[in-house]
């Protein structure tokens, strides 16, 4: 079953990419053409490929540990010893991972609205100039992450906590007769022992964040002036709008490596930091 | 000095909760302001007037019934097939002893590192030639089986001692019947969790239902939300009306079902 | 051997779940049902006329399936992929090309031939020349459509103009009025929604620009009309005359009655929407006008737009579908439609029948209608207009000087017609 839906078609795409199969070719087969690497030469030439690298990027380097650092910090919260109602927390923290991401980026096309917003209409409070968030290209991208960030810390901070409370309390316990203070035993106890779980927490969240797309879909269409244009949403235009399958095709591998490859760039620095 | 400390911790927490749910509370307020009250200025936190009209109107005028029955099958479809088939690939993973087992496994694990959208177009040509687009199966079919279903219950059956398994075996019990009535029970918790993860990945996708539904009729819930968003994206209180009822169902399954869900997550990291 | 049993009987069961799954029957007894897509506004009209069709033909049933514009090429292309098109379809005229090229439509000569109602002579010639393709027929006109200047007569007079401009120059200097009419207030002459490919791609035509070059074969626009077009158009974006983005504007009738802008470039059908959606006070303060043109010639070019309707080859309900094409091109039909729509009938008949010239909104479309030229017949004009779109985007938002835009747009046009080119040059 999975090798027919799902390892059959990873060697058709791999396939696809080396020709020109578009929309001509559904038509008629002949119109396709075996192009080799022209696919990935291409790429290298296009611009929007490079703009919606780079967008993916930024979205990935801010956004994640953005996002891992606010779920560290929920769970923390939610895990003192001082608090209690730690379940009621916990839920309240969730609700947005189960919401339906294209109902809440609807509330949030309207929150971000320049002239009726609630974002801008809190920032006047303080003194801020409305900004146009999805319209302006400086600030669309964080307007995206800002709700990825929102919608995403819980599921992170479950599994944070999780790790958390494998740390044994003696531990915590020694170093407070040792005089620790809190940020020293959170660098020293916490931190370290927490590294699986970071590891864990860092890949599924770097493999999640790479494959950016119903945002930008719903929120602004890749736009203004592509500046929230994601790999997987470039990849969905010229595949399922333009029918360049091809091409489409060749932007999917080329996501596959850079995933394949941050995966292992962060087992390495892991096992780095393991031996350090 | 531990009570100021208290007192900073909740105040952190609660507003980190209002600031959490306020989108969602905003969006029930605004689905209950009559049409056009939301773009003023001062945005209005509460509607003056409450009024069920848009809510009326996506039942009447834009067939959100029938979504929600697409939604609904879909969901409900994929949940109750993909737990058939993970499990049984995850007791053959689990219990069974054949040749290159742990490398196939293995292999299935390194798969979890491909993203789905590079299946996506071929999926879609091969679904198209098998007639399937544009139907429920169509939909589902890439659903019914998932690494992550797989692992999961593998993990948990590893735990079924095998003392158990070959007692019914020498009892006469097939390889079915082992399955059926010995393993399924004793999985339960597993299922439930796997369930609730389906049930709710399934009911909140997009991407796909989005290229395989070519027909309005058959749109889910999130698709013809975002198609609404095109034709009506000035109804703000429509929006958020349409909004409000396709978050409602996986809300409620959730609050219901919360435990088992945080549990799944846990499980799944801690031993992943 | 029970385990057999139960395994056959689950088999049977799943087998059973997707048959309903996949079920859905086309045909109750001898009614036979026909989907018809329809794009925009038109589809909450069209439901309103499917009424009287289906009483005059009992037998059959229309099923519409509305689609929002912005999505509707992308469905339309999944649905040509997925063998999965409707049978009769509203097509915009410079899409047909490109569904032509596919395959994917059926030819109507014959048909129009033996038909009583549809008669080519009575239709507005240009516009039915958009839905031939070497000499054969592919669609029939429903409505015709091109762009007229939307504007509110207060403000106007306010400015100082007490009638529309008729020159590039004279539109420049009312749009500085109105700006330093508004003083500090955040308000703007005009509407150019860079989500619309339209108003760069009229500049251009009215400056003279062919917008491709060698019979469609590559794109022609860093050439000296077009970037003259281009440099005019970004000018409203540098000086705060038109507003940059589109998140600003969620609501054009709201927009204008408000006075946020003053002036909006679109199409017949915002004559109907103005009317329903804009406040009775605001009834006596908006006009229509042709557009001006670039020198003294007024007016200024506008696109030969429209929609056709069209039946496709995978179809096999072509005999309803065309009974549905014929209802549609019945003058009173066509009346109604237009009395709901605002859209613009495309036989001269029934403008014959209707007082639609006298209208004082629609007589600028009749105005326009005779200072129209076609947009180019490539099947990839879809592809190209959205990138003209992105490019003018980026200018607005000074990403790219103009020079720089159109190179880059040249770039990209040439890429997308590759495979046109090859495909011409195998078949010479």
């Amino acid at each position: 079953m999975i090798t027919v839906f799902f390892f059959f078609p990873v060697v058709a795409a791999l396939f696809m990419s080396f020709t020109d199969f578009d929309i001509y070719g559904l038509s008629d087969i002949g119109f396709v053409r075996f192009i080799g690497l022209s696919n990935y030469a291409d790429l290298l030439n296009d611009p929007l490929f490079w703009t919606a690298l780079k967008n993916t990027f930024y979205f990935v380097l801010v956004g994640g540990p953005l996002s891992i650092a606010v779920s560290l910090g929920a769970a923390l919260l939610i895990n003192s010893r001082l608090v209690r109602f730690k379940s009621f927390f916990r839920l309240m923290y969730f609700v947005p991972v189960v919401a339906t991401l294209v109902s809440v980026a609807v509330v949030w096309r309207y929150i971000y609205h320049p002239r009726f917003g609630l974002l801008n209409f809190a920032l006047d409070k303080i003194g801020i100039e409305p900004i146009d968030w999805l319209g302006d290209p400086v600030w669309a991208m964080p307007a995206i992450i800002l709700l990825a960030v929102w919608k995403n810390f819980g599921f992170n901070m479950i599994i944070f906590i999780a790790g958390l409370q494998n740390i044994p309390e003696e531990l915590y316990e020694a170093a407070r007769i040792d005089g620790a203070n809190a940020v020293s035993q959170f660098k020293s106890i916490t931190l370290p022992m927490l590294a699986p779980t970071m590891l864990f927490v860092g890949i599924i969240t770097m493999i999640g964040y790479f494959q950016l797309f119903a945002e930008p879909y719903v929120m602004t269409q890749g736009g203004p002036v592509n500046s929230t244009l994601s790999i997987v949403l470039y990849m969905y235009q010229e595949g399922f709008r333009w029918w360049n399958m091809g091409y489409s095709a060749s932007l999917a591998f080329v996501l596959f490596l850079i995933i394949f490859i941050g995966t292992l760039i962060q087992l390495r620095v892991q096992k780095r930091g393991y031996e350090g | 000095m531990n009570r100021i400390h208290k007192i900073f911790l909740y105040a952190l927490l609660i507003s980190t909760a209002a600031i959490t749910l306020s989108p969602i509370v905003w969006m029930l307020s605004v689905s209950l302001m009559p049409a056009g009250a939301s773009s003023t200025y001062p945005p209005p936190f509460l509607p003056d007037d409450v009024t069920l009209e848009h809510y009326e109107n996506l039942f009447t005028r834009l067939n959100l019934a029938r979504y929600l029955l697409n939604s609904t099958v879909i969901a409900v479809g994929v949940t109750l097939l993909s737990l058939l088939i993970n499990s049984m690939a995850g007791y053959a993973f689990a219990k069974y002893r054949f040749r290159g087992r742990d490398k196939l496994f293995r292999l299935l694990l390194a798969g979890l590192v491909i993203p789905a959208q590079v299946t996506m177009l071929p999926l879609f040509l091969m679904l198209n030639k098998m007639g399937f687009i544009n139907t429920y199966v169509g939909v589902m079919i890439p659903g019914m089986a998932s690494v992550f279903g797989i692992f999961l219950m593998r993990q948990y059956m590893l735990s079924i001692p095998d003392s158990l398994i070959d007692a019914a075996r020498i009892d006469g019990a097939g390889d079915f019947m082992v399955y059926w009535r010995l393993v399924i029970p004793l999985c339960k918790p597993i299922f439930v969790t796997l369930a609730i993860f389906t049930f709710m990945g399934t009911w909140n996708d997009f991407l796909w239902p989005l290229i395989v539904m070519t027909d309005d009729s058959m749109y889910t819930l999130p698709v013809a939300l975002a198609n609404l968003m095109g034709e009506h994206a000035q109804d703000t209180e429509l929006m958020m009306a349409g909004s409000v009822l396709t978050i409602l169902p996986v809300m409620l399954v959730f609050m219901v079902l919360q435990k088992y869900y945080i549990q799944g997550i846990m499980m799944g990291s801690v031993k992943g | 051997m029970e385990a057999v049993k139960l395994r056959l009987v689950s088999t049977g069961l799943l087998f059973s779940l997707m048959l309903i799954l996949n079920g859905g029957c086309a045909k109750d007894g001898d009614v036979t049902t026909v989907r018809f897509w329809v794009m925009g506004a038109e589809g909450e009209v069209v439901e309103q006329l499917i009424p009287i069709f289906e009483e005059e033909y009992p037998h059959i049933r229309v099923r519409i399936q509305k689609i929002p514009w912005t999505a509707a090429h992308e469905k339309l292309l999944t649905a040509y992929a997925s063998n999965s098109t409707p049978d009769i379809c509203q097509l915009g005229n410079t899409w047909i090309p490109e569904f032509e090229m596919l395959n994917a439509l059926e030819a109507l000569d014959s048909r129009v031939d033996e038909s009583t109602i549809i008669d080519a002579d009575d239709f507005f010639e240009g516009v039915w020349q958009t839905n031939i393709i070497d000499d054969r027929l592919y669609g029939i006109p429903w409505y015709v459509d091109t762009r007229v200047l939307f504007y509110r007569k207060d403000i106007f007079e306010k400015a100082g103009f007490s009638k529309p401009p008729e020159t590039w120059q004279e539109l420049y200097e009312l749009s500085q009025n109105i700006k330093s009419l508004a003083g500090d207030t955040e308000r703007y002459a005009i509407l150019l929604p860079t989500n619309e490919w339209t108003p760069p791609v009229i500049f251009g035509l009215q400056a003279g620009s062919n917008l491709l070059r060698d019979s469609g074969t590559f794109g022609d626009f860093s050439s000296e009309e077009f970037r003259e077009a281009f440099g005019y158009y970004a000018q409203y974006f540098y000086e705060g005359l038109a507003p940059v983005g589109v998140t600003q504007v969620t609501n054009i009738y709201q927009g204008i009655t408000e006075g946020f802008f003053t002036m909006y470039i679109t199409g017949p059908w915002n004559v109907g929407e103005f009317r329903r959606r804009l406040p009775g006070h605001m009834q006596d303060k908006w006009a229509t006008a042709p557009l001006p043109g670039p020198d003294e010639n007024y007016p200024g070019v506008s696109i030969a737009g429209g929609a056709s309707l069209v039946v496709f080859n995978e179809s096999d309900k072509k005999d309803e579908a065309w009974k549905l094409i014929e209802f549609f091109s019945r003058p009173e039909i066509q009346l109604k439609f237009n009395q709901l729509s605002g859209n613009l009938p495309p036989r001269l008949s029934t403008w014959e029948i209707s007082d639609l010239k006298d209208d004082p909104h629609i007589r600028a479309f009749y105005q326009q209608l005779d200072h129209v030229v076609p947009l180019p017949q490539v099947p990839e004009w879809e592809q190209i207009a959205m990138k003209i779109q992105q490019y003018a985007e980026i200018v607005s938002m000074r990403r790219m000087t103009v020079a720089e835009a159109l190179a880059a747009l040249d770039d990209e046009v040439d890429r997308i017609l590759d495979k046109r080119r090859w495909i011409l040059s195998r078949s010479d």
